[in-house]
């Protein structure tokens, strides 16, 4: 029995080394495949809006889903040495400030879906780990993901992918430690406090290495699956508006000289409701056609970080001021961002 | 047997509530799953990542949907 597992565990590992060179390949040419599925193929005309349309998004396309199955995979095997009872674990009683940055990190590493925000919120209370922390990894953990970071990375080049990283963790260790130092946990709803968790008692951390390429598959698929379709749309929408919108067109609404575009931007995003997987693309079209980095930055952590779904869902254990200091902290950090990048770039 | 779902109503919650059953029906044994979607309850399992499965008041998987063998196997060692 224990033999037969490790015989298939070998047969996937064989599997996905032969898979690296035939990726790479497919990487490597897509720009060739694109060219000559446009150029001989379909024989169109170059340079027209529907060849170029039609060329970016045959290039774009299975450019970021390549990427993604690789970078999930990665990320999966990494993610399954960390669960949110480890990191939860690790911050409690933590001081502030440490324990913000350190809330902020685990929230890009630990899985987490905002569906279940509301547990982690209450499992992460009642075993003390202070508001304030809580809240850099609440921030950190939609906006800062291996998925922004792979999808900005191809669409803007990996300059762009690390600054949203990093301005991102910055917003989310500092607007926790903010909402530290307010004092602000009267405005938890009064329940919370009361709750009690058991001890969950799975002992899911006992795995070895071929296991973990198990959950790294399992990973890819599941992401992947639920993601692909934004990013074709996402896609298709940029393509069409690479092909037709002319360039600078942009400019005048979202661009460096127009100030009132970041704030403008960020407003537009809280009710916005997206992944990074559909934003990106269509933010990486604004700014090819004139908007300014900052402002689309800007625009961008709003859609991930703020989004009305998911206040109304803290609205259960948060009371209102609560809600709306959460809020206002993380739009003027993300104001911060745009401005900033405005004035550098 | 027991087997309860734990979760607030989320996609995935539903789910796995489908492959609880289907591996109840395929393995032909007598269990009674309901859902859970209390915060409170639920948190009361120690469970932090939704959705969770619980077989006779033990918490098998959190965070994840298993496939319905996999769920065959927790059901088989409870």
């Amino acid at each position: 029995m224990i033999k037969s597992i490790q015989i298939t565990n070998r047969k996937q590992l064989l599997l996905a080394f032969l898979l690296l060179p035939v990726w790479y390949l497919l990487y490597a040419n897509l720009q060739n495949i694109s060219d000559f599925l446009i150029d001989t193929v379909f024989q169109m005309q170059k340079g027209t809006h529907l060849s170029e349309t039609l060329r970016f998004f045959i290039f774009e396309v299975p450019k970021v889903l390549l990427l993604l199955v690789l970078i999930i995979f990665g990320v999966g095997i990494i993610r399954s040495y960390f669960s949110p009872e480890k990191t939860r674990n690790a911050l409690a009683g933590k001081s502030t400030f440490m324990g913000n940055i350190l809330a902020a990190l685990l929230g890009v590493l630990t899985p987490f879906c905002s569906c279940s925000a509301i547990p982690l919120f209450l499992g992460f209370v009642e075993a003390g780990v202070p508001l304030g922390v809580t809240f850099s990894f609440l921030i950190a953990a939609p906006m800062v993901n291996e998925i922004a970071l792979i999808m900005l990375g191809g669409l803007f080049g990996w300059k762009t992918a690390i600054i949203y990283t990093l301005t991102g963790l910055l917003i989310a260790v500092f607007a926790g430690y903010l909402i530290g130092v307010l004092k602000l946990e009267k405005y938890v709803q009064a329940w919370v406090f009361e709750v009690k968790t058991g001890q969950a008692g799975t002992d899911e951390t006992k795995m070895n290495f071929s296991h973990r390429i198990k959950v790294g598959l399992d990973t890819v698929k599941e992401i992947v699956g639920k993601i692909w379709l934004y990013i074709v749309i996402g896609v298709a929408i940029g393509a069409a508006a690479h092909g037709y919108v002319p360039e600078d067109y942009m400019a005048a609404l979202m661009g460096k000289s127009a100030w009132y575009s970041v704030p403008l931007s960020i407003l537009i995003g809280i009710p916005m409701y997206s992944n990074a997987a559909g934003i990106i693309p269509i933010v990486s079209v604004l700014i090819e056609k004139g908007a300014s980095l900052g402002t689309s930055l800007a625009f961008m952590m709003s859609v991930i970080g703020l989004s009305l779904p998911e206040i109304i869902i803290l609205k259960k254990v948060l009371k209102m001021p609560l809600i709306l200091a959460f809020v206002g902290i993380v739009a003027a950090g993300i104001l911060c961002v745009g401005f900033i990048f405005n004035f550098i770039y | 047997m027991e087997i309860k779902v734990l979760g607030p109503g989320c996609k995935k919650c539903g789910t796995l509530a489908e492959a609880a059953k289907k591996a109840v029906e395929e393995l032909a044994i007598d269990a009674n799953i309901t859902k859970v979607d209390d915060m409170v309850k639920i948190l009361s399992y120690g469970v932090m990542s939704t959705p969770a499965l619980v077989i006779n008041e033990k918490v098998v998987v959190s965070g994840k949907v298993p496939s319905v063998s996999e769920i065959k196997e927790f059901i088989q060692n409870a």
